[in-house]
This record gives structure tokens, C-alpha cells and sequence, in this order.
């Protein structure tokens, strides 16, 4: 059996003849277009393009703030240092496992809170509505304190609670070594974001048109096959563009980590790498070096997914 | 849907709820712990105490949580209205023009919105000390326009597209001036989706830290995210938890409020701006 969507449908025509003659009016509307768009469009531009021009300029010198003088320019070197490092890789290699469990356990766990929204009878659903935003909008240095109180060895409930687990007792020190901390960052980055994930997905399935799923259940279908075949493929633009959202939010982990371990046992993400460097050991040259190299990861993992997985986002939002 | 099934959809989304309010309940408990009460492995406190609110509010944490508050608020709300006003415009001109530079200006803002932070701090540190801007509110709102203006056109593009436009023109042949049609017609179907906007875009400011901590040094300018994760390392009193519980209780009640006043607006912006069919 193979997947049952519907035929694709042309959303909506063409709105103007073609440009093949541009009348004044284009004209001036463009002119207008661009006079109203183009003050945020600019302020956009200055926040981002300018600091990453900056700091492409500064990745080629060694330049330590506390040393001013000895600025002096080292082309890539500063990027062979941090390529040649193992803090680097190891750093890029924890974020990307934090990403990826994080992602893959949102994902699933925020479909099933999507399908019980959908489902869930009309008197109950604004008490979960409302419920599953106050993750959303909790600040994320409040919900990793939260979390970090309750795993403590000294202040938390966790152990005393879980002791009847193997492997938990009263002095079990969570952030003692690097599986457990990393379990517990994961666990409250997943608290925080799952709500975010399940949104965009209950408003995917939404998109699955009804008359599919009647149909697959007159022919006989079970629940599971349902699910696989005609739900999933149906609402397959919000899943992606769920992923790549989260994908990239994950991969600037930072304020967790900052909180709950501060980077001890190796949980160092690569935001917290050139934090370090920039703002705490004053390496401009560094640091810069390393915040060029995060963005060009971002770019990377976000290529993959557009160019990859065909993630159409105009599509996704209904503009294709 | 039988009764049986009921009941489960019931529990689920029970269990939903407990999922979502659990962490909070705990942060909320531990605050109104007294220092004495804080490690003993429970979850409730063993009798109410209000001093870690008295400690942040009035006591020894009060010179650096109170600046906080007041820079959090401030710098967030004017972070909040320029990029409302910036989006406004940009979002009217996606919605209603026919202009050749829509995509380009959606995919700007998607590209801002996914900026790794740190990659902008970086220059912004050197350059804001160097011109005078680190530690001020102004060092602080212009990077924060970095992530509430793309949501902000995003989501506001969303909204206006679903405005009938058409009804300025009936107002107008109707015999409405041109202001008139645009005061009693367009602007009460558009406020709702600048107020969503506007609520979506606070959120992601108040909840930055990263701008926080590294482009401010003293409560000039820092804000309350940034002053509880500083807490620890830089106050004086031997056990922050209680008080950064109560701070983190504090700066949570502005969030909630607003989820449980427009929790369906809320929902609406999310998903409006990233997904529709």
C-alpha cells in the first residue's frame, strides 16, 4: 500500500498578468513595497550581516582584549588552531548528540501531545492550551534551575523519590559525571520545547483532510496503518518545518548548560566554546574564529534540510 | 466517541497538564522553602516561608534582582514596539503588494531567526565597548531587534494576509474618508494580529540570556535572566537557591498571566507564522 495524499492543487493563480509589460502602477507598487519593507528589512541586515562581516574580519587576527597591542594579522591560522583541537570536536560532537536526541524525542513525544490536543473534548482543551504554553514561555534559565534543584544531590526531590530505581539512591550526584549531566540537560531542554513542536504539529494535522482518513477507514485500515499512511505523508511540510526549527534552536544550546553544569564533564556545546573564548578568556581572534564556524554550521545543517529533504517553507506556509 | 474512550482522551490530556505544570510547581515549592527546609529531599515545603521573596524583594538580593526587573521590563517592551513598528510596515507591504521583493524579505527573516546568538555577540562585544554601548539599554535592545523582528513579520504577515482588504474600499465607496476607512475598518481587523505579534515577540526577548550576560556588566543594564544565572557566582549569600527559586517564580508570572489571558491568540500566531496550508 502506498501513501494517500491528494493530488496536488494550484492554490491560486497567478494574481497579475504577466510582467511582460510593466505598467506604472507595478511600478509604484514596488517603489512602495520596497519603501515600507525596507527599514526592517535594513535593521535586520545591520543586526546580522554586519557582526558576522565583523567577526569574519577579526577570525583573521590574534587579538586578545587584555593585550591590545600585539594585534596582529595571522590569516587562518586561527582557524587551523581550533580545527586542530580537540575541545573543538568534541564540543561540535556534544551538541550534535544533544540535537539530535533532543529532537528525536520531541518529535515523537510532541506528535502524541498533538494528536491528544486534537482529540481532547472541547471543556478540556483551553486548560491544555493554556498548559502547554506555560513551557513555552517559561524562560529557559528557569526552567534549567528548576530542573537542576530537583536533580541536586543537596536540594532535590529526585533521589529520595527515585531511589527504588538500580542505580539511584540518595547520594547519586547527577552532575558528577558526563552521561547523567547530559541526560538531565536533555530532559529539560525537552520539557521546554516539546510544547513548541507539538503546536506546529496539531496545526498539521489539522491539514490532513478528513475525507482521506474516512476513506482509509471504510477500506479497513487499522489505527496504525492510518497513522503511517495517510496521516504522516499528509502533514509531512510541518513535520520538516518542525524539525528544521528545532534542529537549528538545539544546535545554539546554550543557556541550559550554562546553568545546570557550566560546561564540567565535557557538556561544553559549541555556543559555550566561543562564550568561553570571546567573553570569559577576552580572545577576540578566537572567538570570532569560532562564531564564523558556528554559523557556517547553521548554514550547513540548514542546506541540508532545504536542499536535502526538500523543505519547502513558501510551500509550508501556503505561499507556493 | 464511546464513554471508555472518553475517559482516556480525558486522562491524556490530564496527564499533559501534569507534564506541563510540574516543573513549575517545584520552583514555585522551593521558594517558599525556609534555608533550612532546602535539602531535605522533599518536594512540598515542611512549613511556608516568604523569606527568599523578602531576600529579592527588600533584603540583601534586592539591589541587584529589583535593577533587573526594571531593565528586563524596559528593554524588552522597547525591543518589543520598534520591531512591532518595523513589521507593521514590512508586513502590510507582503500582505497587500505585489512586489518582487517578498521573498527576499521572508527569507531574510528566516535566516535572522536561526542566527547561532553567539556568532553575533562576538563582533557586538568588541564593537559596543568601543563606542560606548556596552552596559546600556540601547548596547542591549538593538541586538534583541536580532530575534523579535523576524518573528515579528513573520507572524504579523500571516495575520494581515488574512485580513479582507476589500472592506476599505466598500467604507470608502460607503462614503468614508480614507482616514476614516482606515481608522474604523482596518485598524480594529488588524490589532488583534499586532497584539498576538507583540506578546510572541516580548516572550523571546524577556527570555534571552546569552545578549545578557555578555554585552552588560553591572544592573545598568543587565537583565533578570542574566542577574539569576549570575546569582550564585557573584552575590554574597551563602545559599542562592531559595532566592533564585523566588526570582524564577517572579520572573514567571508576567509569562503566565499573558498565556492565560490570550492563550488562544498565542496559539494562533505560532503556528499561523510557521505553518499553514
Amino acid at each position: 500500500m502506498s501513501t494517500t495524499t491528494l493530488p496536488p492543487t494550484k492554490k491560486d493563480a497567478p494574481k497579475s498578468a504577466p510582467a511582460a509589460t510593466t505598467s506604472d502602477r507595478a511600478k509604484s507598487e514596488r517603489k512602495l513595497g520596497w519603501l515600507l519593507a525596507g527599514p526592517a528589512f535594513l535593521v535586520m541586515l545591520a543586526v546580522t550581516a554586519y557582526p558576522i562581516l565583523q567577526a569574519t574580519y577579526e577570525s583573521l587576527f590574534s587579538y586578545r582584549l587584555t593585550d591590545p597591542d600585539n594585534r596582529s594579522f595571522v590569516g587562518l591560522e586561527n582557524y587551523g588552531v581550533i580545527l586542530s583541537d580537540p575541545l573543538w570536536w568534541r564540543s561540535l560532537w556534544v551538541t550534535a548528540l544533544i540535537t539530535f536526541i533532543t529532537v528525536l524525542v520531541e518529535l515523537v513525544l510532541g506528535f502524541a501531545l498533538a494528536m491528544v490536543m486534537a482529540k481532547a473534548l472541547s471543556s478540556i482543551r483551553p486548560i491544555v492550551r493554556a498548559a502547554i504554553l506555560i513551557p513555552y514561555a517559561v524562560i529557559t534559565v528557569v526552567s534549567a534551575y528548576a530542573w537542576q534543584f530537583a536533580f541536586n544531590i543537596n536540594t532535590g526531590f529526585v533521589n529520595s523519590w527515585f531511589a527504588w530505581i538500580p542505580g539511584v539512591g540518595t547520594d547519586t550526584d547527577w552532575f558528577g559525571d558526563f552521561g547523567t549531566s547530559l541526560f538531565v540537560i536533555c530532559l529539560a531542554e525537552i520539557w521546554k520545547t516539546t510544547p513548541f513542536i507539538s503546536l506546529l504539529l496539531l496545526a498539521g494535522l489539522a491539514q490532513v483532510p478528513e475525507v482521506l482518513q474516512e476513506a482509509a477507514k471504510v477500506d479497513g485500515a487499522t489505527w496504525w496503518q492510518r497513522l503511517w499512511k495517510v496521516t504522516l505523508p499528509n502533514m509531512k511540510a510541518a513535520i520538516m518545518v518542525a524539525l528544521l526549527f528545532r534542529t537549528l534552536d538545539a544546535f545554539r544550546i546554550f543557556d541550559s548548560i550554562f546553568v545546570m553544569t557550566a560546561g564540567a564533564n565535557g557538556t561544553e556545546s559549541v555556543s559555550f566554546l566561543a562564550y568561553r573564548q570571546t567573553i570569559s578568556r577576552l580572545e577576540i581572534g578566537l572567538g570570532s574564529a569560532l562564531s564564523v564556524l558556528l554559523f557556517l554550521s547553521v548554514v550547513l545543517i540548514a542546506m541540508v534540510f532545504i536542499k536535502g529533504f526538500k523543505v519547502d517553507l513558501a510551500q509550508a506556509r501556503g505561499e507556493g | 466517541m464511546s464513554r471508555r474512550e472518553k475517559i482516556w482522551w480525558w486522562l491524556g490530556g490530564a496527564l499533559i497538564v501534569v507534564y506541563c505544570l510540574f516543573p513549575i510547581a517545584w520552583i514555585v515549592s522551593l521558594s517558599l522553602k525556609a534555608p533550612s527546609d532546602l535539602n531535605t529531599g522533599g518536594f512540598l515545603p515542611s512549613a511556608l516561608s516568604w523569606e527568599n521573596y523578602d531576600l529579592i524583594l527588600s533584603g540583601g538580593a534586592s539591589d541587584l534582582f529589583l535593577p533587573a526587573l526594571r531593565n528586563s521590563f524596559g528593554i524588552c517592551l522597547i525591543a518589543t514596539a520598534i520591531s512591532c513598528l518595523l513589521a507593521m510596515f514590512a508586513a502590510y507591504a507582503i500582505a497587500r503588494l505585489d512586489f518582487p521583493g517578498k521573498k527576499v524579505i521572508l527569507s531574510t527573516a528566516l535566516i535572522v531567526a536561526i542566527f547561532p546568538i553567539i556568532s553575533i555577540v562576538t563582533p557586538l562585544f568588541n564593537l559596543w565597548r568601543n563606542i560606548g554601548l556596552y552596559d546600556t539599554w540601547p548596547g542591549l535592545i538593538i541586538p534583541y531587534l536580532s530575534l523579535t523582528l523576524p518573528i515579528s513579520i513573520w507572524t504579523m504577515s500571516a495575520f494581515f494576509r488574512e485580513i479582507p482588504w476589500e472592506m476599505e474600499q466598500a467604507a470608502q465607496v460607503d462614503g468614508a474618508t480614507t482616514w476614516q476607512a482606515f481608522r474604523k475598518v482596518i485598524v480594529p481587523l488588524a490589532a488583534p494580529g499586532v497584539f498576538t505579534t507583540a506578546i510572541i515577540a516580548f516572550f523571546i526577548a524577556w527570555n534571552d540570556f546569552l545578549y545578557g550576560i555578555s554585552l552588560t556588566s553591572t544592573s545598568a543594564a543587565r537583565p533578570v535572566p542574566a542577574a539569576i544565572g549570575l546569582f550564585s557566582g557573584e552575590s554574597q549569600f551563602v545559599e542562592p537557591t531559595g532566592a533564585i527559586a523566588a526570582a524564577a517564580v517572579v520572573v514567571t508570572i508576567p509569562v503566565i498571566l499573558l498565556v492565560l489571558l490570550f492563550q488562544r491568540r498565542i496559539v494562533a500566531g505560532l503556528t499561523n507564522g510557521a505553518v499553514k496550508g
